[in-house]
């Protein structure tokens, strides 16, 4: 299934890219399938995604937790704690 | 009854008079947060943040009796001393404007997607979150309902 993903802040400075399609196996379809699935690729993606307690994750624009099952179609969202207001 | 996430400056007056028009209304309370000492650039996620402002609202609602509000967040690049945030709320008394103007703080800054890219002369460097905002967003959860109204 095909997943859109979405990086922001650090995250998206260290990966060198905003947004990109993956294709994901059916098999790695939670929130840490794709966490461990992008990882694989090594570089950035392994260092940006490999301390979870400086990440926080949202699907479809609501937080969610690593065990969040994921769907064709769903938006997926990385990015570090908020620090607005 | 309003949210905006927007690049332009706000009026605090204009935006204040907008919400105080109804004559039940006998209190308004707002906060307005700015950059402090150094340039920053505020990035967002376009969709998520309005609606996890949206979100935090009506949690304030359910709780506090809230007439009117308006909540403006900018983003993009600010100057220290630019505004960045205005929550303002319309009540019939003090005691809720105020707690639902702090709780709706409390909660943008541990739960809107915004984040903070400070300039300093030595190079740029995303902010960290603060504990300290988790805790005051997380002293809220652990009052009762009856202590949720700040009394005079």
């Amino acid at each position: 299934m095909k997943v859109k993903v979405l990086l922001f802040a650090n995250l998206r400075e260290q990966i060198g890219t905003g947004v990109e399609l993956v294709d994901l196996p059916d098999s790695a379809s939670t929130v840490a399938g794709l966490r461990l699935h992008l990882m694989k690729r090594g570089g950035a993606w392994q260092n940006a995604l490999a301390d979870m307690k400086v990440v926080r994750v949202a699907v479809n624009q609501d937080m969610a937790a690593a065990g969040a099952p994921l769907n064709h179609g769903d938006e997926i969202a990385f990015f570090p704690p908020v620090t607005g207001g | 009854m309003k949210v905006s996430v927007q690049q332009e400056d706000f009026d605090l007056g204009l935006e204040v008079l907008d919400i105080q028009q109804d004559n039940r209304i006998g209190a308004v309370a707002s906060f307005v947060g700015q950059v402090r000492d150094v340039p920053m650039t505020l990035e967002h996620y376009p969709g998520m943040t309005e609606n996890a402002i949206k979100k935090i609202v009506e949690e304030a609602r359910a709780q506090w009796e809230i007439m009117d509000y308006t909540v403006i967040h900018r983003y993009g690049d600010l100057q220290p001393n630019d505004q960045i945030v205005l929550v303002a709320i319309a009540s019939s008394h003090r005691g809720d404007a105020f707690a639902a103007c702090q709780f709706i703080m409390d909660f943008l800054k541990t739960q809107a997607p915004f984040w903070k890219k400070e300039h300093h002369p030595e190079g740029a460097r995303w902010v960290n979150a603060l504990e300290s905002d988790d805790q005051a967003a997380e002293r809220w959860r652990k009052l009762k309902p009856q202590q949720r109204l700040i009394k005079p």
